[in-house]
C-alpha cells in the first residue's frame, strides 16, 4: 500500500529525521459535496504508530482537523545506518496502511 | 486521619498516572476528541492542573491565509517530555492531535492542521505526570473545516 504513503528518513549523526506524507481525504464531516450538496461523511486517520527496529517510538492520535493528505515530521535518537523505521495508520473506517524505510 | 489523607493522595496519583498509560495502548481517546470545548477536552486528556512554560517552542504562522493547511512545528525542551498535545480553542472539536514519544523519539513534531477561524492554538506537553502549556493566536483568513 506504498501508494498511500511516502516516507523519507535521513540520518543526521545519530538522529533519524523522518518525514511522512499520507494520501488521505481527512474528511471532517462538515464539508458539502460540490455536486450533490450532501455532507461528506467523516473519514479520517485516528491512530498512527511509528517504530524504530520494531520498537515503538511514536504513537499519535488524530482528529479530523489534521489537514488533508497529512504531513508528519518526527525525530528518533540513537539511530544508525541499516536501522528500519516503520509507520502505520488506521482510520475511523478501519482502513490501514504502513510503509518502511531503511536508514542509510 | 493522616492515613486517609495519604490514601486519597495515593488514589489521586494513581489515577493521574494511569490515564496517560491508557493512551499508550494505541487507543483513540474518543471522550477527549469529541469534546466541544477546551475544558472538556482537557478533562478527557486527564489534565487537572497545568503550568505555563516557555520551554515549549511553537512555530506557527501569525496569519494563515488558508485555514485548511496551517503548518505547526513543536518542540518541548522540558526534560522527560512524554507527550505533546495540540488544541485549537475555536475549532468544533478543539483537540486536534496527541503525540506520545518513547524509546529515543525526540519531543518534536511538525504537522499541518485545519483551523475553522482565528483562534488560540494551545500546545501541552506532559512530563513526569505533569502538564505544561503554551499558546499562540493564529489568525485565519479563510476557514478550513468545511473545506
Amino acid at each position: 500500500m506504498a501508494d498511500q504513503m511516502k516516507i523519507r528518513a535521513q540520518l543526521h549523526g545519530d538522529v533519524a529525521d523522518v518525514k511522512i506524507l499520507i494520501f488521505h481525504p481527512m474528511e471532517t464531516g462538515l464539508r458539502k459535496d460540490g455536486v450533490t450538496g450532501q455532507l461528506v461523511p467523516m473519514h479520517f486517520i485516528q491512530t498512527l504508530t511509528a517504530t524504530h527496529n520494531g520498537k515503538t517510538v511514536l504513537e499519535a492520535q488524530w482528529s479530523q482537523a489534521v489537514s488533508k493528505n497529512p504531513f508528519l515530521n518526527f525525530r528518533v535518537r540513537g539511530a544508525k545506518p541499516g536501522d528500519k523505521i516503520m509507520v502505520g495508520w488506521v482510520d475511523n473506517r478501519g482502513d490501514k496502511a504502513s510503509i518502511e524505510a531503511t536508514l542509510n | 486521619m493522616r492515613r486517609s489523607v495519604l490514601r486519597a493522595a495515593a488514589v489521586a496519583m494513581a489515577t493521574a498516572i494511569l490515564r496517560p498509560l491508557q493512551l499508550l495502548a494505541g487507543q483513540w481517546n474518543k471522550a477527549a476528541f469529541d469534546a466541544k470545548v477546551v475544558t472538556d477536552a482537557l478533562k478527557g486528556i486527564g489534565v487537572t492542573a497545568m503550568e505555563d512554560s516557555d520551554r515549549i517552542l511553537l512555530k506557527a504562522p501569525e496569519i494563515a491565509e488558508n485555514g485548511a493547511i496551517v503548518p505547526l512545528e513543536i518542540a518541548s525542551q522540558i526534560p522527560g517530555t512524554q507527550a505533546i498535545y495540540i488544541l485549537v480553542d475555536k475549532n468544533p472539536q478543539p483537540l486536534t492531535a496527541v503525540f506520545e514519544f518513547a524509546n529515543g523519539a525526540e519531543a518534536f513534531v511538525a504537522t499541518r492542521i485545519k483551523m475553522n477561524e482565528s483562534s488560540m492554538v494551545r500546545i501541552l506537553a506532559r512530563a513526569g505526570g505533569k502538564f505544561y502549556a503554551t499558546m499562540r493566536e493564529v489568525k485565519v483568513t479563510i476557514g478550513g473545516c468545511g473545506a
